[in-house]
């Protein structure tokens, strides 16, 4: 009994070597971070396809990198030679990248990269626990949804862009992982989309432009996560135990003209089928990436439930509204920002004073 | 009359005009708040300050002054916590829901909102998805509904849908079926009563005489009415029949003590059949208080 425990007690605490995919992006490279910054974790590996850029050397200083593709047996190799104990698995792109081979290139990497990283954890001897990134994505989004979703929801039809295939798929595979491995805790986490003040998410594009397509008739209800709460949640995942499937995402929702207005920015509503066209302009033109995810997203919303993240953490991401201030906080005004909407209807207000006090002098 | 005018607000210099002052710093400064995204909407997407400044006030006059509403029991709704309301659904176009909402926040004290649950078909149309939402509809799905119930509101349903709104003006008054009664697992799951809601007035706004089903197929919509004024008279058949309605809000059924039979389909269709029944009934004497669909 004492024995059992003590073990439990043993799989609760830190791991001290850790293995982290995609530190070539923003995300990897500051859980990276944070993870050397963390006294009880001593060995941090990063693996990415490609050597991360140079904006974030200061980031990854003290991590070990290796350029490995995870659809190579390496990793397996790599996660035995060096004794890892916790894989966090980041090195999921919802994003398309047209210079990398598109579509097929990205789901390639999400999905068979993550079929071997889980057989290599498999045979890894050390592992212990297993943190994957996922995405609310999961849930689709279509006018026959529940207006919230929690983590037991059934959606009501499978999602129709790629990448929320993509995430129904590697969940699939950490399913089958958990059974393979009852020992190692796994933790699965839906994020909503990451929002900060320099965060270079698309999403904080798509914001900063001065006028922002919408779909016609259709407003949105919209959820997002500051990018430093969900590092937290992260790194809580990782030296902590929480197994399961968690939802991430800030309390509260913006409809999607509320947070275009509290931005100061103007909407241009374009008509659903028309959308795929402007998507397409932007594109090419590179301001702007589009999917059927986004689309969709963008038609019907998504809300999510995270009564299950709070009691588990014991952590309460900021609310989706003030994530969004914080964004603005970076990405300024646009040309409806509150100050001048004020003073024009200060200046409303006085003109009518101004004009009633002549009639009534005349009088 | 020009002294007059003069006398009158020399009499008192300040009220008239610092009313309209106030109404117009008012209309400003809601102005602001919409310009700047400075308003509140919950998980469902109800907007309460658009439900309380724009939607209500453009429904009062239908209600007051075109079908001249009376309610009765509006005691029987809760000063505060979750009840189910259940109705009888009619009138071709759902102007009836419109209307209950506005009589559940206009005719009770504690002005609440009505949370109605719409069909799939309401949240597939572009702006009317939105409109539905913003003054605090959701779908009609379990899960939303228990959502809705358990934090405390005043959820309103018409189980029989489509059936009800759609059906011949010589069917009037007439229950449909109730389809497969998840309204009743909602309220058993939650412990939240049920309070049965009889609208009688609907049936005459727009009598259904006929039904184009290829330019419903066309349109994707249940069916393609045909009244006596629409679509003949063109945006003038749009135009509702003033008729006299009555709401009726019944005495509350208590479900406290059977959160368990939530799945059990003997308890379900039993306390559907006996709301649908109530609700019948009080369609009968409420015909009978108003013998002339017309009337003042």
């Amino acid at each position: 009994m004492s024995e059992r425990s003590d073990v439990s007690k043993r799989r609760g605490s830190a791991p001290r070597i850790v293995l982290v995919t995609g530190v070539a992006r923003h995300l990897g490279a500051q859980v990276a971070a944070r993870l050397v910054a963390d006294p009880r974790v001593e060995r941090v590996i990063g693996v990415d396809l490609t050597a991360p850029p140079d904006e974030l050397a200061p980031l990854l200083e003290g991590v070990d990198l290796h350029r490995v593709d995870l659809r190579n047996p390496e990793i397996a190799r790599l996660l035995g030679d060096e004794g890892v104990q916790a894989v966090v698995h980041l090195a999921i792109t919802t994003a398309v990248d047209y210079q990398s081979g598109g579509r097929g290139a990205s789901k390639e990497l999400n999905v068979i990269g993550t079929m071997q990283l889980l057989a290599a954890c498999q045979q890894a001897p050390d592992l212990r626990k297993l943190v994957v990134r996922s995405s609310t994505a999961a849930y689709g989004a279509s006018f026959r949804d529940p207006a919230v979703f929690t983590e037991d929801t059934e959606p009501r039809e499978a999602p129709r862009g790629g990448f929320g295939r993509d995430v129904l798929d590697i969940e699939g595979y950490v399913r089958g992982f958990r059974r393979r491995c009852p020992d190692v805790v796994a933790t699965v986490l839906r994020f909503a989309p990451f929002i900060g003040e320099h965060a270079g998410t698309r999403l904080n594009r798509y914001f900063a432009l001065p006028v922002v397509p919408t779909v016609l008739g259709r407003d949105p209800r919209l959820q997002f996560i500051h990018v430093d709460d969900g590092l937290e949640v992260l790194h809580r995942a990782i030296v902590e135990r929480h197994p399961g499937m968690y939802n991430v995402a800030g309390a509260g929702v913006l409809t999607l003209s509320q947070a275009i207005r509290r931005a100061g920015r103007v909407t241009f509503p374009v008509v659903e089928p028309g959308l795929s066209a402007v998507a397409g302009f932007a594109k090419s033109s590179g301001a702007l990436d589009f999917s059927l995810d986004q689309l969709d997203l963008f038609v019907h919303g998504r809300v999510v439930d995270t009564t299950r993240l709070i009691e588990e953490f014991g952590f309460e991401p900021r609310s989706t509204a003030a994530a969004f201030d914080d964004f603005i906080r970076g990405a300024g005004f646009g040309p409806l920002g509150p100050h001048r909407v004020r003073a024009a209807e200060r200046s409303i207000l006085e003109s009518i004073q101004r004009i009633r006090g002549t009639v009534e002098g005349d009088r | 009359m020009t002294d007059g005018r003069y006398e009158a607000a020399d009499a008192d210099p300040t009220s008239e005009g610092d009313a309209w002052d106030r109404r117009v710093a008012g209309l400003l400064a809601l102005l602001r708040h919409r310009l700047t995204g400075d308003y509140s909407v919950d998980e469902f997407g109800f907007d309460k300050q658009l439900t309380e400044s724009v939607f209500l006030p453009a429904l009062r006059p239908l209600y007051r002054t075109w079908f001249r509403v009376e309610t009765y029991g509006v005691k029987h709704l809760p000063e505060e916590g979750a009840a189910l309301i259940v109705a009888n659904h009619s009138g071709t176009i759902a102007l009836d829901a419109a209307m209950l909402a506005v009589a559940v926040h206009d005719e009770h004290p504690a002005q609440r909102f009505l949370r109605l649950l719409g069909a799939d078909f309401v949240f597939r149309m572009p702006g009317l998805s939105e409109v539905a939402r913003k003054s605090g509809s959701t779908l009609a799905c379990n899960p939303d509904a228990e959502r809705l119930l358990r934090s405390g509101e005043l959820v309103g349903v018409f189980p029989e849908g489509f059936k009800g709104v759609g059906k011949r003006f010589a069917d009037r008054y007439k229950l449909q079926r109730f389809g497969r009664g998840g309204f009743v697992s909602a309220a058993l799951r939650t412990g939240t009563p049920i309070i049965p809601v009889s609208i009688v007035g609907a049936e005459e706004t727009y009598p259904l005489i006929g039904n184009i089903r290829p330019l419903a197929r066309l349109l994707g919509t249940p069916y393609f009415p045909v009244t006596p004024l629409f679509p003949w008279l063109g945006p003038l058949g749009v135009v509702p029949l003033p008729s006299k309605w009555l709401i009726e809000f019944g005495e509350p059924i208590t479900t406290e003590g059977l959160a368990d039979s939530g799945d059990d389909p003997m308890v379900v269709f039993n306390l559907a059949d006996q709301v649908r029944e109530t609700i019948q009934q009080s369609l009968y004497r409420l015909l009978e208080l108003r013998p002339d669909p017309w009337s003042a």
